[in-house]
């Protein structure tokens, strides 16, 4: 069982958790990502690492409450438990001295940046980043992330805070102004039409990026093969070979299409849960 | 005398039949097909053997069990003798009753088979290990602590045999498992109408009153090294970490929606139990006509559970013919009594998809048989030409596994095939780096459960003598 020791609520649908998983927490880097699953009858669902305190022994998971899993979790409180905690899986982000780097968070994918900018920034990267959400009361860790960047940049959809734009529009303002030959690496992460938004527009730039996939799984260990993704031509796993891909090579008309197959039943899990929570009364 | 008297009594030429759930009414659940035999079944079936002087069944276990002498035990209704000596042998034998290819193994020289039907030994041995768990289970003795920790990655067959073998000699054994629930492909793949995930269970308590620590949720590779292991206090480390990497066919269309590797497919359904969404959370989407790419028991299974799923018609593909295929009669046959249909001599060239991406037909390519090749089964040559389309809505790939990469690419000084599988003496099953033993899927590539546990118990040995001879 992994405890909760700390609930944060940082909109009615973004939580924030810190899990007490030491084995965890003490191997973690940056990029990686946990596994969980609430109780017995529960399903294993995938959350990229975004942040870790290994004195502490913890790691902390930002999630969005959009299936029957995440809500369920975020109906749960600090003391509870976690029955699994599976990690840390995948391949860790590939950290060297690139010289000036833009790390893009969109949406709750601010939260899986964050540790990647700061690894990125201690090792000697001048790191620019931007984070953006539809709107203001989805924005979340500005100043954490202000912290880890050189500099941070904050944007709207609909320009309730700072200014009204998508996150690629502010990331062509910085790659104008700083030169395409003097961004050595873009990182981006977020929901999987702003990843292909960017990937499209570094493309024409000519400057490498690196995106992290959210596909679905069940073991995240390579046995089952449900988060195959085509990268570059080639089937390639997200659990095992990613999360991280050169996002210039990922088939994301392909992700997009595997990203719905259970769509359909989410909706009949809720329905379900739903009955049943109102039937309990 | 008594013995003479015996062999000249009639033989029953035919093996008892074993009772299973009607065809129809069992398409509709997840319970067990075979019901196994009552005791009165079991000792006419066990009067059936006649004790012939050379054992020749004893050849083809694959952990020596003392055939003759446990159906001796049973025709003379000593149920708990039985038992007791299959044990000597084998530590899981509900599970290998229900789930060894007998025909290929014991049975195939059975004296009797010459002329009739082989003595049913895998029946017998079910019956054995389902009366012990109905009666109570007797623990086999266990050796005072020595005090050596041994490291035990993977709770498989392989892995759970080694470490029933070492903590009964003393050894304090670790099992760390990647998944939430130990058992490994008995778990996650085998379903539960073929083998029950309670048997399961209960094989896997015995093994922990053994005194072995089973640690789920523990990936290593990833939460900890095979080096660590051994940098952290244990003595020895054995890796039965099965053939877990799913392969795919490399034909245009395979990442459409609804096409499933056998492995993803089982998982959902075994181990999520997806078979119960929405009550359980993990959700499985099953099409009105399936076809299963293979022809081993993982195709059997994935076709029959289709079935269970509320599939129309569900097919296997295999590109030779009947005979050649590598799945255990049983399940071949319960798979036609079931309804599922067979297209031999045929395999899939591209799986087309709608708009949405969804899997709507299936392109394939009749095969005819050629000269045998390495594996002695006769080859399939193309025909070209004979492209026809198959209106399919969900395919599942069921054309063996490969090793995971995970232990051996992190563990240091492990020589490994061009395959991925781990090399290591046979015999011992020393792999190698010193202290590190590995058995099963993992170094012999896609086997059985009954050939995994034969390797546990071949380095549990090895373990033992090495780490003997060290600390002396």
């Amino acid at each position: 069982m992994f405890k909760i020791l700390e609930k944060e609520v940082l909109s009615p649908v973004i939580k924030q958790m810190e899990i007490k998983a030491p084995r965890v927490a003490k191997k973690c880097q940056a990029g990686q990502f946990v596994i969980l699953r609430l109780h017995e009858r529960g399903e294993r669902i995938p959350l990229t690492i975004a942040d870790f305190d290994r004195n502490k022994g913890t790691i902390t998971i930002v999630f969005q409450e959009v299936g029957k899993t995440t809500r369920e979790l975020g109906k749960m409180k600090t003391g509870d438990q976690i029955l699994d905690f599976v990690g840390p899986l995948g391949l860790p982000s590939h950290i060297e001295k690139f010289g000036n780097v833009i790390c893009i968070g969109g949406g709750v994918g601010i939260a899986p940046i964050f540790p990647i900018a700061r690894a990125l920034r201690d090792t000697g990267n001048n790191v620019t980043g931007i984070i953006g959400a539809r709107t203001k009361e989805l924005l979340f860790w500005e100043e954490k992330m202000r912290a880890a960047c050189s500099e941070l940049l904050v944007t709207t959809d609909d320009g309730s805070y700072v200014r009204k734009g998508f996150v690629t529009d502010v990331m062509k303002e910085v790659i104008e102004d700083k030169g395409k030959d003097n961004i050595a690496l873009i990182l981006a992460i977020g929901p999987q039409p702003m990843m292909r938004v960017v990937c499209n527009e570094t493309r024409e730039y000519g400057i490498k990026t690196i995106v992290s996939l959210n596909s679905l799984m069940v073991d995240g260990t390579g046995m089952c093969g449900c988060c195959r993704v085509t990268v570059g031509g080639q089937t390639k796993f997200v659990c095992v070979d990613g999360p991280e891909f050169d996002g210039h090579l990922v088939d994301f008309a392909e992700l997009a299409k595997r990203s719905t197959i259970y769509l359909e039943k989410e909706r009949e899990a809720l329905d379900y849960h739903k009955c049943m929570c109102g039937g309990a009364s | 005398m008594a013995e003479t008297a015996k062999t000249k009594k009639e033989i029953i030429p035919k093996k008892h039949p074993m009772p299973t759930q009607d065809a129809g009414e069992r398409i509709k659940n997840f319970n067990e097909v075979a019901l196994g035999y009552t005791i009165k079944t079991a000792v006419t079936e066990a009067e059936r053997c006649i004790q012939c002087k050379k054992s020749p069944c004893l050849s083809g276990c694959p952990v020596e069990v003392d055939i003759p002498a446990f159906i001796k035990l049973m025709a003379e209704k000593d149920f708990a003798g039985a038992i007791k000596k299959i044990k000597e042998k084998n530590a899981l034998p509900a599970i290998c009753g229900r789930v060894c290819p007998q025909e290929s193994q014991c049975e195939r020289y059975c004296t009797l088979g010459k002329k009739h039907e082989p003595v049913a030994i895998g029946r017998l041995e079910r019956f054995c290990a389902d009366w012990e768990l109905e009666h109570g289970v007797t623990l086999p003795e266990v050796a005072p602590s020595n005090k050596l920790k041994v490291a035990i990655v993977g709770s498989g067959p392989a892995g759970l045999t080694c470490a029933a073998d070492l903590a009964k000699l003393g050894y304090e054994v670790t099992i760390f498992e990647a998944l939430h629930v130990p058992g490994g492909v008995l778990m996650y793949g085998i379903p539960e109408f073929r083998l029950p995930k309670k048997v399961v269970q209960t094989e896997i308590d015995n093994v922990r009153k053994l005194g072995v620590d089973i640690q789920v949720d523990s990936v290593v590779g990833k939460l900890v090294t095979v080096d660590e292991l051994l940098n952290e206090g244990f003595e020895a480390v054995f890796i039965g970490t099965g053939a877990g990497l799913p392969y795919f066919m490399n034909i245009p269309g395979e990442n459409l929606c609804g096409v499933y590797s056998a492995n993803e497919f089982l998982t959902r359904v075994n181990l999520m139990k997806a078979y119960l969404f929405p009550e359980y959370d993990t959700p499985i989407r099953i099409g009105r006509k399936v076809a299963v790419v293979g022809g081993g028991n993982v195709a059997m299974d994935s076709a029959r559970t289709a079935l269970r799923l509320g599939a129309e018609e569900s097919w296997i593909v295999y590109r030779r013919s009947k005979e050649e295929m590598p799945a255990r009669i049983e399940e071949v046959e319960h798979a036609e009594e079931e309804g599922v249909k067979f297209a031999f001599l045929t395999s899939p060239t591209q799986i087309f998809g709608n708009e949405q991406g969804w899997v709507e037909r299936m392109e394939c390519l009749c095969y005819e048989l050629g000269e045998p090749d390495e594996s002695g089964r006769r080859r399939p040559v193309p025909i070209p030409g004979s492209e026809y389309i198959m209106e399919v809505d969900t395919v599942v790939m069921a054309i063996g596994q490969g090793p995971n990469p995970l232990v051996p690419r992190t563990t240091t000084g492990l020589v490994v095939t061009k395959k991925g599988n781990i090399v290591a003496d046979l015999k011992t099953g020393a792999t190698s780096k010193p202290g590190v033993y590995a058995g099963g899927d993992i170094v012999t590539g896609a086997a059985t459960v009954i050939l995994a546990m034969g390797a546990g118990r071949v380095a549990a040995n090895a373990i033992h003598q090495y780490l003997a001879g060290r600390n002396t």
